[in-house]
């Protein structure tokens, strides 16, 4: 009896701990940082390589998915916060989170240099800013000649009949870009006019992705002619070789900044504060550049391929507190109007 | 069980002996192991449907929040159009090929056999990726769908049945093998017709395994979300709320609603199921001959030509996922690239993902097979406790009846409950090695139940007599001689560990993301032609996997066909 008794009982701790073993990795005296971000996923290495190569001592775990992901999970375990740093997710999220009173404040090294508009007003700040992304439409040449579809110059132009069918945008509920194109129309247009827009433009959608890169890749491919992206993901796949042009809307691009913060009861906020040090740092700034026109830092932006010099300037004026606290009843109105109407279009 | 029930009646009377004592006590654990398992999980997640975010008991609130969406009806509007629709299709595929594969004389029965078993090994999501570049805008064979979208019910219903044949398959060959020679020999002596004899006698004969066939695709379709979340476009199903309210809302509580309500058509296939296997049972006389077809060149034929096209189709699914992984921008730049395979610039987790996914198909496949087949045995020899037995019995073959994705998310609830000492597992690879072998445990179980069933239990009463300790026996004897099954329950396990989504999309942690997972989040972010590429992954490892099981096995089984020809004829000699 003895034996079969501990025969099984060591089976199954010997499943648990071996399993247990396999799951937390091999053990290192550095300091593990819990970091959700919404990066996306072709610039995470250099990003993640530069901070540790700094700090040998901290490793950063990474949590990746979309912005709406990324924030909708940061609310559900406010009670029992699991991560230590929100690194590059919008700032209209992190205004949100700082609502709640999730967030810490904390002043990095090298706060002053920061573009006033790219921190957070308080002193110290709750979250700082590290670029900015806008929204782009990226547009299939070959396939728009197939369809007959003549090149948009507006938002409005996008609305218009001809292009039903023939539109992908990001879902501004998991998607940040998203987001930021609907909180655009709203503050250009005004709420009621926005929503008008927004309904024409919803016979014109064949389909609402997950995420904010996703339409660019279909325009890219020409699975949808025409995808509602952002200015990055649609350059990538330009330089790849699609035949993809990028619009810029005459109204005006919505924009959103990516920010860092830390969490409010984080364990380890020594080596957290060390990343929003880097986040705001020349060198990581040097980064961005490299994939972002706007940086926070002033200087440090410098022109990059398929994309107009004068892109700073198209940006619209964004009312940031606006957006963020509007930001939970907006989303409900989209998905009431829109989600629901969910017939497969052609 | 009727074999061992007289010798069990009389030990009792005896009184119970040592081994008796140590297999109650064993199955009185693995009893205890499933309940912690299977039905505790399942408790949790019935309890949360009932709470709100901050756990206050609520009623039927979340139910009736859920109930004035118009988003309910729909979705469960369209669920079952579509799985009813795919069940209808891929049933009478299956039960077409089937009949080719057993009644006809047609050539190269082994080939398209192996052949139409190939779907198994894929991901769901594979055949998904597939059809997009067969039939979306861009499509190869677009103009086939004469302008419909197939993003949507066509697609969902598609890839459904091209990853469901093989589920129907399997059930259908096992019920047409059961037929009786003497039966097709009376109508033709009747005079009867071959369209005559197929109504009578054919079709009555494999009605049941009909019938289990249909219910197992149907629950198939209606819980899997890895499909129509690639190609379902706008087209909401149940298994995709599910989804949409835990990852994209983290709406736990609401999760917890849409996951009961799919557990009610999985349930009711699952009971149906179960009083059809207990009918089939009986069909078989000890007097049937087992049937030897008849050549009959236009009809071997016919069968040939239909085969030949379901197979050119399985083949092609595969074909295509293999040509999107390795071209280089679909449909601008058809040259060759293997750049798709770097997995370290795309969502999922990289190769650490496959790597993760390999030891989760070990371990499952060690692990698993070896619990089962013991508490299997356990189940099916031990003396006494016959309530127990049968409960434990109940307790395997429940989670037949639980999708995937209701298990993952009864998961979270159970281990990630502050209180659980369990919760260390939460986050590691254990739960979700856990969570993999409890999915797939009822098809494993009866896998061992059949085989315990088919072995002499003289072995026992030999072993008795010798007073050799059970465990000796079932060490020496029992599981040698059974390796062949065990080997069928590993690869069964690591199959299916290595293509699972619903399961483990709740469950895995930054240090634990999977391959099957990395392919649909892949696919969210645009990334499809990496997606096609872990998406072939998976389905080379599990066919790679398979063809060493096959050449193992063979071996095996010659020297146990051996070693079964010395006990036979050893008592003539003596």
């Amino acid at each position: 009896m003895q034996t079969k008794l501990t025969r099984r009982g060591a089976l199954l701790l010997a499943t648990l701990t071996l399993a247990g073993a396999i799951g937390s990795g091999p053990a290192t005296a550095a300091t593990e940082l819990v970091v959700y971000t919404a990066l996306e996923a072709d610039q995470i290495k250099a990003y993640k390589e530069g901070f540790e190569k700094q700090n040998p001592d901290i490793t950063i775990k990474l949590v990746r998915d979309s912005t709406g992901i990324i924030t909708a999970r940061l609310l559900a375990e406010k009670a029992n916060p699991q991560a230590d740093v929100v690194w590059r997710v919008a700032a209209t999220s992190l205004m949100l989170l700082d609502q709640e009173g999730m967030l810490d404040t904390y002043a990095p090294k090298g706060l002053e240099a920061v573009t006033a508009n790219f921190r957070d007003p308080k002193s110290p700040p709750a979250w700082t800013g590290m670029d900015a992304w806008m929204a782009t439409v990226a547009f299939n040449t070959v396939e728009a000649q197939k369809r007959n579809l003549p090149k948009p110059e507006s938002w409005k132009d996008l609305a218009k009949p001809i292009y039903k069918g023939a539109l992908v945008m990001p879902n501004p509920n998991s998607s940040g870009t998203g987001y930021l194109m609907v909180s655009s129309w709203l503050q250009l247009f005004g709420e009621a006019e926005g929503w008008k827009f927004m309904d024409a433009l919803h016979d014109n959608m064949a389909v609402y992705t997950h995420s904010g890169s996703k339409p660019a890749r279909m325009a890219a491919t020409g699975e949808y002619p025409i995808g509602f992206s952002f200015e990055y993901r649609a350059s990538s796949e330009k330089a790849k070789g699609a035949p993809i042009d990028l619009v810029f809307p005459k109204e005006g691009l919505g924009w959103d900044m990516e920010a860092t913060a830390i969490l409010k009861g984080s364990k380890r906020v020594e080596a957290a504060r060390k990343l929003v040090d880097f986040s705001v740092s020349r060198e990581a700034n040097e980064f961005y550049a490299k994939n972002f026109a706007v940086v926070a830092l002033p200087g440090v932006a410098k022109p990059l391929p398929h994309l107009p010099e004068t892109i700073a300037t198209m940006m619209i004026k964004n009312d940031f507190a606006w957006a963020a606290k509007n930001r939970e009843r907006i989303l409900k109105e989209w998905q009431t109007r829109y989600d629901g109407k969910s017939e497969p279009k052609s | 069980m009727i074999a061992t029930a007289e010798p069990g009646m009389r030990r009792r009377r005896l009184g119970a002996s040592r081994d008796d004592l140590i297999m109650r006590l064993g199955l009185g654990v693995g009893f205890l192991l499933l309940t912690l398992t299977v039905v505790a999980p399942l408790a949790t997640l019935l309890v949360k449907a009932f709470q709100d975010r901050a756990g206050g008991f609520v009623g039927l609130a979340n139910f009736l929040a859920y109930a004035e969406s118009p988003a309910l009806l729909r979705s469960l509007h369209h669920s079952l159009f579509v799985a009813l629709l795919a069940t209808a299709i891929c049933v009478t595929l299956a039960f077409a090929f089937a009949w080719c594969l057993t009644r006809s004389c047609m050539p190269a029965k082994g080939l398209f056999r192996a052949v139409a078993l190939v779907p198994i090994l894929a991901p769901s999501l594979l055949p998904a990726i597939s059809l997009v570049y067969l039939f979306g805008n861009q499509g190869l064979l677009k103009g086939l769908l004469f302008g419909a979208s197939i993003y949507g019910p066509i697609g969902i219903v598609m890839g459904e049945v091209f990853w469901t044949f093989p589920h129907a398959l399997i059930i259908l060959l096992t019920a047409f093998a059961t037929a009786d020679q003497r039966l097709y020999e009376a109508a033709e002596s009747l005079r009867a017709g071959r369209l005559r004899t197929f109504f009578a006698v054919t079709l009555p004969g494999v009605r049941y395994g009909l019938i289990s066939a249909a219910f197992v695709v149907f629950t198939l379709v209606i819980t899997d979300f890895g499909v129509p979340k690639v190609i379902g476009g706008h087209y909401n199903v149940l298994a995709t709320d599910v989804y949409k309210q835990v990852i994209g809302q983290q709406n736990f509580q609401m999760g917890a609603v849409v996951g009961l309500i799919l557990l009610v058509p999985a349930a009711l296939a699952f009971v149906a199921d179960r009083f059809a296997a207990g009918r089939q049972v009986a069909l078989l006389g000890a007097r049937s001959v087992p049937l030897a077809p008849k050549p009959s060149p236009a009809v071997d034929a016919a069968a040939a030509l239909f085969c030949t096209a379901v197979a050119v189709v399985i083949v092609g699914i595969i074909a295509v996922a293999a040509f999107a992984a390795s071209i280089k921008l679909w449909p601008y730049d058809l040259s060759f690239t293997l750049g798709h395979f770097d997995f370290d610039n795309v969502d999922g987790g990289g190769w650490g993902s496959y790597r993760n996914s390999l030891t989760l198909a070990g371990w499952s496949a060690l692990l698993g097979s070896l619990f089962v087949f013991t508490l299997a045995f356990l189940v099916e020899k031990t003396r006494g406790l016959r309530w127990l037995g049968a409960a434990t019995q109940l307790l395997a073959l429940l989670p037949l009846a639980v999708p995937g994705i209701v298990l993952g998310l009864a998961y979270i609830f159970f281990f990630n409950a502050p209180a659980n000492p369990l919760g260390a597992i939460y986050g590691t690879m254990a739960i979700l090695v856990l969570n993999t072998i409890v999915h797939f445990y009822a098809v494993a179980h009866l896998t061992a139940i059949t085989q315990l069933k088919q072995l002499d239990p003289e072995f026992e009463t030999v072993a008795v007599s010798l007073k050799v300790p059970i465990w000796r026996s079932f060490l020496s004897v029992t599981l040698p001689v059974s390796l062949p099954t065990v080997f069928e329950i590993a690869l069964y396990l690591f199959v299916n560990a290595m293509t699972t989504v619903s399961g483990v999309v709740f469950l895995y942690s930054p240090d634990t993301t999977l391959a099957s997972v990395a392919v649909l989040n892949m696919d969210d972010a645009g990334d499809t032609a990496p997606a096609a590429a872990m998406a072939l992954l998976i389905f080379t490892t599990s066919a790679a996997v398979r063809i060493v099981h096959t050449l193992v096995t063979r071996g095996l089984l010659a020297r146990t066909q051996a070693w079964r020809r010395r006990i036979t004829e050893a008592p003539r000699e003596a």
